[in-house]
């Protein structure tokens, strides 16, 4: 009967381990697919982004005081929104100059190669963010200390006092706020002018400049709302996740995952999708050692490629 | 296919010496390294470049292998005692066995999927090397027999057999480049769809390719690990190792020779000398080196310096000097059709084509319904009906693009559902295309041997049916220029002939008189009705109704994505139904009258 309490009780923490954390990818999937969803550009510097936002949250939570001011619970909030902002104008000014130059409505359209200058320009400005971020701060792993990340609030003593779940807060407070920023979004896409201009742009570029959408302004709002929001959750992350200049091409896979799970060109998908990932990466813990975590979620990435390129909510495939 | 290999190979056996004597003369243990490692990451470049470069299909993990290299060799030394001499050639099986293993399920996938599978193969593999303990693993020092163990004391030895292996890569791939298997493989990289219709066996290609290429990163990987004397899994597995192979072979020039190797040349030592010079002040400088290496090419010379340079001098010298145009057009078939239709042989009562029952849906949309019918041997049929009758569904069910729902399809009495495009057209039927779907950077003779590799299994063969082929849709004087720079006759009559290259028993021709003018419909019919009198099968869709009187036997008319009518075109064309459905009221009125 212990034995299987145990197992009930490490599964239940699993679950809820996996919400709170998978929230947090299901944000930063949603910068990635707004980014696909939208410009059709595979965006592999996001996870350069994710770290910018950690870092600008970082600074702005130490250098500014905000932990002092505005305490433990609302001061990383801001910080990381602080950082989405910052973020906003870096994705703005990074597509000004360099992403017009290989994305836009041609290669919307195209099939093969079209696409391959911005993946790999893409993969440039990746190489460049994280070994610069090196240069900048330096390769000792930090993190934003507040009392929450190492306390937690606790949920029972449930089946007679036998069984309980943590809910860690500074991960909890981050699931709150992605799931704010999300439903935030939510609206914005689908009620605002500007997102109704961006999902014509996405639905058909074409049509959307004969109706007189300035499809590259969309894009340009697109690629710097998607920057933003990650910034955000890497904002988020870094209150529970100890980082550094490297530590992108960790998530990069997480968010790929998500965004292809939940059906590339499908924003309300990668959040799913990214969902679904935090959960698969926290259950994988129950019988994996912890080192393959992340293998597992490479593995399990591999498999939702191969088997269904289509993901679970897609309708955008690439024919063959 | 290009002349001058010889002289490539004079060219690579005089940069490998003059390598060598720069090497020999170099005492500094440090820049010996340097010019070991800008040997090890052109070898990188030319893998990635064999498999990647000519086929377009972008691997963002080449560090699987180069990885799994050196770990076959470090490991097989550490745990057997067994020599990197043999270690690196084991090593490169297992590159060939990983390719295959990495490239039979990935390559289902295209584009933007293809490129993210292939990013987490070596990050997976590095998580697991690192869970199996082998965090950092170094090659033990061996005083006795070093050089059997491939260690030398003079650094100059590494020099030597890098280069050797690099000799042996780049022949490699300037044969890869000569032969069938290079343009197999550009072709796929321009028009996949085209290259299986062609009889081109992509995923055969395909695999060859990256077993090849997987061989070549393994075997750098295992030499890597003998010179650096110590392996951990984010330096050979890291996204820098598989960026690095890429950036060389994007800087210096994709889909060349010397690409590669001059990429290596000019940005290992730069990232190096910065590394090493500014490392411990600036600890990220080579990963920003690269990166901007590889911004600034794609936004400056996205074909890579290489090419640049080329055409810049290739430009000096041609200033002036035009390549003749016009020259087709002059000796093309002037005759006009109704002279050249002299009613050839009788058709045939053998049945070469027998459709039954053929049907396939899309969602709701039924786009083929139980369609049944022969097609004789010499016979040519033509299919018509108005906009989305599923006429060219019907024909991507017939050359194997898509599997149908239910039916049979019987060719020379042989089943072919399930045969993938390349196994049609091997068997006989070639195809045309309504969107036509040239290789565009491709000359048209190149276009149309890709079309004959399946009738002629020697390359010299091949080109000559190709010639043969371009000669009697009446392009030979067109036959170097650039398939990208033609007019639409001159591509639909390049089609043409990259279809009958392939020998074919059947032709299907998909619209082939779509977009063209009075006269040039002339000249297509003409040479399709050349064709015909020669004994082809041809089986054409068209919308130009005078046109297919001129040249079909027997008319099949399909209507929502049933056979509404078939017949002799006489008849056909008065068939009340026919007329309702497809012609309209303008026919009714004259075909009464």
């Amino acid at each position: 009967m212990d034995r299987f309490l145990t197992i009930a009780e490490n599964l239940a923490q699993a679950l809820t381990a996996g919400l709170l954390v998978g929230s947090v990818y299901a944000l930063m999937c949603v910068g990635l697919g707004l980014i696909f969803g939208v410009m059709r550009v595979i965006n592999f510097a996001q996870g350069e982004f994710l770290m910018l936002g950690m870092y600008v949250t970082l600074y702005s939570f130490t250098w500014f005081g905000l932990g002092t001011i505005l305490g433990p619970y609302v001061g990383p909030i801001v910080g990381a929104l602080i950082a989405g902002v910052v973020l906003y104008f870096v994705g703005i000014l990074l597509h000004r100059y360099l992403l017009t130059r290989v994305t836009g409505i041609k290669v919307v359209g195209s099939e093969g190669e079209g696409h391959y200058p911005q993946l790999i320009l893409t993969l440039g400005l990746s190489l460049i963010l994280a070994n610069g971020g090196l240069i900048l701060f330096g390769s000792t792993p930090e993190n934003i200390r507040t009392p929450l990340s190492a306390t937690a609030w606790e949920i029972g003593p449930l089946v007679g006092d036998q069984l309980s779940i943590f809910l860690n807060k500074a991960r909890s407070v981050a699931f709150v706020v992605s799931i704010v920023v999300a439903l935030v979004l939510y609206v914005f896409i689908t009620r605002s002018r500007v997102g109704k201009t961006l999902r014509a742009a996405a639905d058909n570029p074409e049509a959307a400049t004969y109706m007189g959408i300035n499809v590259e302004r969309a894009h340009r709002v697109a690629f710097g709302l998607g920057c933003a929001i990650t910034a955000v959750a890497g904002g988020l992350v870094a209150t529970y996740y100890p980082f550094q200049p490297y530590v992108g091409l960790e998530f990069v896979i997480i968010m790929y995952a998500g965004v292809v799970l939940g059906g590339m060109g499908s924003i309300g998908g990668a959040f799913w999708g990214g969902l679904t990932i935090g959960l698969i990466q926290q259950l994988s813990t129950l019988v994996l050692p912890l080192q393959l975590q992340n293998a597992a979620i490479f593995v399990v990435f591999l498999l939702i490629v191969l088997l269904r390129p289509e993901g679970l909510f897609g309708r955008n495939v690439e024919r063959a | 296919m290009k002349g001058g290999a010889g002289r490539q190979v004079m060219a690579i056996l005089a940069f490998a010496a003059a390598y060598l004597v720069v090497g020999l003369f170099i005492r500094n243990q440090y820049y010996q390294l340097m010019l070991t490692l800008v040997l090890v990451w052109a070898i990188m470049g030319v893998s990635w470049n064999v498999f990647s470069g000519y086929s377009g299909l972008v691997s963002f993990g080449h560090a699987s292998f180069f990885g799994l290299g050196a770990y076959t060799v470090t490991l097989l030394l550490v745990k057997f005692d067994i020599t990197p001499w043999l270690g690196i050639p084991v090593g490169m099986l297992v590159g060939v066995a990983a390719g295959v293993l990495i490239g039979y399920p990935t390559f289902r996938l295209r584009g933007h999927y293809f490129a993210l599978a292939m990013l987490a193969y070596p990050l997976a593999l590095l998580y697991i090397f690192e869970w199996l303990g082998y965090q950092e693993v170094a090659l033990p020092m061996k005083r006795e027999s070093a050089a059997f163990y491939m260690q030398f004391s003079d650094h100059r030895a590494y020099v030597l057999i890098a280069l050797a292996m690099l000799v042996a890569a780049m022949l490699v791939s300037l044969r890869i480049e000569r032969s069938r298997f290079g343009l197999s493989l550009t072709a796929i990289k321009q028009n996949e769809w085209a290259a299986e219709a062609s009889g081109i066996d992509t995923l055969r290609w395909k695999m060859k390719a990256i077993m090849v290429s997987g061989a070549i990163a393994a075997g750098a990987g295992g030499f890597y690990a003998v010179v650096l004397l110590v392996v951990t899994p984010p330096t050979v597995f890291g996204m820098l190792t598989s960026a690095q192979a890429l950036i060389v072979t994007l800087f210096g020039g994709v889909a060349t020779l010397w690409g590669p190797v001059l990429g290596a040349v000019i940005l290992i030592p730069l990232a190096e000398v910065l590394h090493a010079e500014l490392g411990d002040k600036i600890p990220g400088i080579q990963g920003v080196v690269f990166g901007a290496a590889i911004v600034l090419v794609m936004l400056v010379a996205p074909e890579g310096v290489l090419p640049r340079i080329r055409d810049a001098l290739a430009r000096r010298r041609l200033a002036g000097v035009l390549p003749p145009q016009g020259e087709a057009m002059a000796t093309a078939p002037v005759a006009s059709v109704v002279t050249s239709l002299v009613k050839r042989q009788a058709v045939g009562e053998e049945v070469l084509l027998r459709v039954t029952n053929l049907s396939r849906a899309f969602g709701g949309l039924k786009a083929v319904q139980e369609v049944s019918f022969e097609v004789r041997k010499g016979e040519v049929l033509g299919i018509i009906g108005p906009n989305g009758a599923g006429k060219t569904t019907l024909f991507n069910l017939l050359n194997g693009f898509i599997p149908p729902d239910a039916g049979e399809v019987r060719f020379a009495g042989r089943p072919m559902i399930a045969l993938k495009p390349n196994a049609v057209c091997r068997l006989g039927i070639g195809r045309t295309f309504q969107v036509m779907r040239p290789f565009s950077r491709m000359s048209v003779l190149d276009n149309v041997l890709v079309g004959a590799f399946v009738a002629e299994a020697g390359d010299a063969g091949a080109v000559a049916a190709a010639r043969e082929a371009i000669a009697r849709v009446g392009l030979a004087a067109r036959a170097d220029a650039m398939a990208g720079g033609l007019t639409t006759v001159e591509l639909r009559l390049m089609e043409l002939a990259r279809a009958i290259a392939s020998r074919p028993t059947l032709l299907l021709a998909d619209e082939t008189l779509a977009g063209l003018g009075a006269q040039e419909v002339d000249r297509v019919l003409d040479t399709i009705s050349t064709l015909a009198n020669a004994g082809m099968t041809i089986v054409i869709i068209e919308h130009t109704m005078a046109a297919m009187v001129r040249l079909a036997d027997r008319f099949l008319v399909l209507d929502h994505g049933t056979v509404l009518a078939s017949g002799k075109p006489e008849e056909v064309t008065r068939d009340p139904k026919v007329i309702e459905a497809y012609l309209g009221k303008r026919w009714m009125t004259r075909a009464k009258g």
